[in-house]
Parts: structure tokens; sequence; C-alpha cells
């Protein structure tokens, strides 16, 4: 057994190397004064300061959260409705539909995704007139629809996992349709709500693909400026951009293990007693 | 007056039949409630599905938008006319290009689908050993990366393997190679983004299967004289396999169709389908051959893609 569990530390340890070693030679580097990346010229700030000059890169990154939020806030409220309903209303005519176009598009790879789209708004077009071209309006539709499946099956998880006896307490207790579920039941799946808009977000912010196809000239997102970028070559700001992306997202995630670290010692210590 | 009293009593009837069961009684509200999320995947998820298989029917034609008409009808002369062009599936599977694009997608999904698994399972195993506070720990790692831009990641890799890059650099420090390695715009380095990227997608089914395993199986089994090796494949492994499986379906599917990490990391003959259909759309402007191509791809992930969905079905975590 000890021989094994040092293998599996081995195994695990170089796990995690490869999967932080690109991350934080790319934060050092970021901060590398050269413009070549292997000489080291000493630290700098230099493509912090040159990042914020860049007017193309700041455009495309206010576009892009802008997008995300509005997406992510669609992608809630839809997302919602869809988890509720596959896991509260019982069996209904269509539920394997549902189901099915709510998981679908979590692994449908993104070149269909995005053509289909594009595809879909060239011939609305065509027939309705709507959406007139194609640019923020169809970058939101499509984040919309491919978030929403995201977080359906996080409230989706979240309903399964948690009991109906308040509900049922609440019902019996007079509680109309609506305020059941504004008073009682959306409280109870905040948090699920929550990490489905923050993922929304994310995945919205990061999208290249779809992004790409259903947009129109002059409304690139901050991934397709990036893209072009680093397609053409040498780009220490884009270091710096990640850099700060990586913090941002850095922060957050210890935030969160640091909280759910005190609930843990707290529930040890609570069992001990 | 008379109309919002006789609103009033109705809403009262109303709010006394649903009082019970609200989930099974409403009819109107359930279907409202229900239909939105469905009318709306309907319309952008499902419908753009038809209309790609309509347009891959088609012929690339030099107008807006750039195909053919597949129906086209005149009524005073009582004219209707469908053309379907299967040309372009007849070139799909005459043209050895497209061909290979497809068996070498495949291949290279299959592979670093294998070795995402080698990667995820220790990790996933040290993951379900360890208890309590260092859990959360190890957990919030392997998660942390997927919060992050994924373009980026793949950026890292390319200055990351790139010949005068860091492992190139470390390497020739310390005297392993003479040479810098070319590593970027290879297949290897298309490995190594499929397996980096799609890591936590195959470690967390892991992680869920592991964790479910009960400990005193090894115990019995070494003590019933089972070498370490031995119980790993008897016991753990077939106990883990619905994570095996979710997980591998989870990384191959969308390793199939991809394309930002042949893009950037990949060289020229790095032939992958995602990329042929982003190139036949985006260079070519053929928009019926884009259609086509991508048709024959969901034909190929429909099985992985049901086996997804059955495992959902049944509840398993995914």
């Amino acid at each position: 057994m000890q021989t094994k569990s040092r293998f599996l530390t081995v195994t695990a340890g170089l796990g995690y190397l490869f999967l932080y070693a690109p991350i934080f030679s790319l934060i050092i580097y970021s901060f590398n004064k050269s413009k070549l990346v292997t000489v080291w010229g000493g630290w700098s700030l230099k493509w912090y300061s040159e990042l914020f000059e860049n007017e193309q890169i700041i455009n495309a990154a206010l576009l892009s959260l802008k997008i995300a939020f509005i997406s992510a806030t669609l992608a809630v409220v839809l997302g919602t409705m869809a988890g509720f309903v596959l896991s509260r209303f019982g069996p209904f005519k269509g539920k394997m539909i549902l189901s099915g176009w709510v998981t679908a598009p979590l692994v449908m790879p993104e070149v269909i995704t995005g053509l289909s789209l594009l595809l879909l708004f060239v011939a609305m077009e065509g027939l309705f007139g709507w959406p007139s071209g194609r640019g923020t309006l169809t970058i939101i539709i499509a984040h919309t629809t491919f978030c929403l499946a995201y977080v359906a099956v996080i409230v989706q998880s979240r309903l399964a996992s948690m009991d109906e006896t308040l509900e049922e307490a609440a019902m019996d207790l007079g509680a109309k349709p609506g305020s059941l579920f504004f008073l009682v039941t959306l409280p109870l799946i905040m948090p699920a709500i929550i990490s489905g808009w923050l993922l929304s977000f994310t995945l919205s912010l990061d999208d290249l693909v779809i992004a790409s196809f259903v947009s129109g000239p002059g409304n690139s997102t901050l991934p397709m400026v990036i893209f072009s970028k680093v397609r053409l070559g040498v780009t220490p700001e884009v270091n710096a951009l990640a850099t700060l992306m990586i913090a941002v997202v850095a922060i957050g995630v210890i935030g969160a293990v640091y909280q759910m670290r005190r609930q843990a010692t707290l529930t040890v210590k609570l069992d001990d007693k | 007056m008379s109309m919002s009293l006789g609103s009033a009593v109705m809403d009262r009837m109303a709010a006394k039949l649903q009082k019970y069961n609200f989930v099974k009684k409403i009819n109107w509200g359930r279907a409202v409630v229900a239909g939105i999320p469905t009318f709306w995947l309907g319309l952008f998820f499902f419908v753009p599905f038809l209309v790609v298989f309509k347009i891959s029917l088609t012929e690339a034609a030099i107008a807006i938008p750039p195909y053919s008409e597949l129906l086209e009808w005149d009524l005073e002369e009582a004219y209707i006319s469908i053309k379907i062009n299967l040309g372009n599936y007849l070139f799909l599977f005459e043209d050895d290009f497209y061909l290979d694009a497809y068996l070498s997608s495949v291949k290279i999904a299959v592979l670093s689908t294998f070795f995402t698994l080698l990667v995820a399972f220790p990790i996933a195993y040290a993951i379900a050993k360890s208890d309590g506070s260092t859990r959360v720990l190890l957990l919030a790692l392997v998660i942390l990366p997927f919060w992050t831009s994924f373009l980026l990641r793949v950026y890292a890799w390319m200055e990351f393997l790139k010949k005068n890059g860091i492992v190139n650099e470390f390497l020739l420090t310390i005297g392993v190679i003479d040479e810098p390695l070319i590593m970027l715009q290879t297949d290897f380095a298309v490995y190594i983004g499929i397996v980096y990227t799609y890591l936590p997608f195959m470690v967390l089914p892991l992680y869920s299967a592991l964790e479910k395993m009960d400990g005193t199986l090894l115990e019995a089994a070494q003590d019933l004289g089972s070498k370490p090796t031995q119980s790993f494949f008897l016991v753990t492994l077939p106990l883990a396999m619905p994570g095996v499986i979710a997980g591998c379906v989870l990384v191959f599917i969308p390793a199939v169709g991809e394309f930002v990490i042949p893009a950037l990391l990949g060289g020229a003959d790095t032939l992958m389908i995602g990329r042929v259909l982003w190139d036949e759309f985006f260079l070519n402007r053929d928009w019926p051959m884009a259609s086509a191509v991508a048709i024959v791809m969901l034909v190929v992930l429909v099985l992985p893609i049901m086996l997804i969905r059955n495992s959902q079905g049944k509840g398993e975590a995914v």
C-alpha cells in the first residue's frame, strides 16, 4: 500500500504541475520588460499600461462584458424555468424533448452550433426581416441559448437533491403557486442560480467560435480580438490581459474555498462534540 | 364593474382549485412556464439543424445569401419546383480530403480522450482519498483553470511550447537536447491542448464515481492476497466505470469538433473536421458544403450524444 500511495502522490502531483505550469509561466512573463519572451529584461508593468492604452482591446472587452451580462441574466431566467419544469412538473407531454434539448447543447461542437444559428438568423431575416443584420443582438441570443442549458442542468440537479417537504408544507399552508415559487423554492435554489449565472457569464465572455459565426462587421468581442492577435504573433499585452483575468477568477475561487473550508472545519468540530 | 366582479369570483374559484398540489393541477400556468424555455430552445437550438439540413441540399451560388433556392414556385402558373442537390454529400464521400479529416478527427479525439483519462485518474483518485479541507482545495485547484479563459489557456501553451519557449530553454539548459525541439504546430501540441482543456470534464465524473467507492472492498481484496495492481484492475477500475464512461464521452464529443486547439497549436497538416468546416465557411464561403460537413459530423456524434443523454436520464452525476 505504501508504494502505491507514493505512486499516487507523484502522478497526481505531476497532473497538478501540468495544470499550473503554463499558467504560472504566463503570469511571470507578463511582468517581463523585454518584448522577446525568452530574454528576461527585468520586472516591469509596461505591458499592463500598454494594455490599458489599447483601444481595440478595451472596446472589445466592454462589448464582451455587456454581452456576457445580458446573456447570463437571460439564461438564468430561462434556464431556471427549464430546470424547474424538468424536476418539479412530473411527467408531461414533451418532457423527453425538452430534456434532450437541454442536454444536447452542452456537448454540441461549437462549430455546429455557430453555423446552425447563423444560418437560422439569415433564413429568418429573409422570411420575416428580423433580426436585421447580425451583431450584438444575435450574439446575445446565441450565448443565452447555450448558457441556458448549463443553468437548467445546475438548477435541475439542485432541485433533485432537495426534498420537496418544504414546498409541500407551504402548499398545505395555502401558498399560491407564484408565492410558493418566489418565497420558498427560489431562496432554496439561490446558490444554484448564482453559480449558474457566474458560469454563464464566464462561458459567454470566453466564447470565440459561436460569436465569430453570428457576429457582424464591427462587432468583435474580446476573444475574437485576442484570437486574431495571437495568430499574428508576439503579443505581450495578451500575457498581461490573461494575468488580470486569472487574478480575478483566482480571487473569486479562493474566496469560495476559504468559505467552504471554514464550513468544513466547523462541521468537523461539531462532529467531534 | 361586473366584469371585474366576475373575474374576482373566477380567481377565487381558480385559487381553490389550484390550492392543492399546484404543480400537478394548473394547466395554463404550467403550459406557460414549460412553454417559454421549450419555445426558445426549439427556435434557437432545434430549428437551426433543420435549416442546416435544408441548406446542405442546395448549391453554392453567387448571391445573398450565397446558396440556391430549394423551393421555387409561381402560383399563377401553378408551378412548384423542388431542386435537391445531393452533390455536396457525394463530394464529401468522393474527395479523400473530407474522409481523411473525419478519420483524423476521430483518431485525435480517441487518443486524446485516452490520454486525458490517464492524467485525470490519479488526480481524481487522490481527491477521493483525501478528506475535509484538503479535498475541497484539491477539487478547487482542478476547477479553477476551467473558470479562466479557454482561449488564454491555449495561448499559454503556445508560449510554453514554442521554439524559444520555457520548455525548450529548460531542456537545453539541463543538456537533455542540443537544439530546440519543434513542439508547437504539431499533432503533439494538439493532444496536449485537448488533454489540458478538457481535464476537468474527466476528473469530475471520475471523482464522483471513486468517492462512492467503499474502501473496505480494497482491504478485502488485499486480505485475500491480491496485489495492488490486481486490486486496481479487478476492483477499483470496474467500480469507477460509470465515471470513466461519462468522462470519456464528455471529452470525446467536443474534441471531435474542436477548432481553436488545432488552429492555434496544430500544424498546417493537422487535419480536423472542425477546422475544415470553419475554412469551408469563412475562407471558401461555401455555405452548403459547410452545412453538409456539419450534418455528417452530427451523424458521427449521434451515438455518443445518445449515450450521455441516457446516463443523465438515469440520474448519473456528470
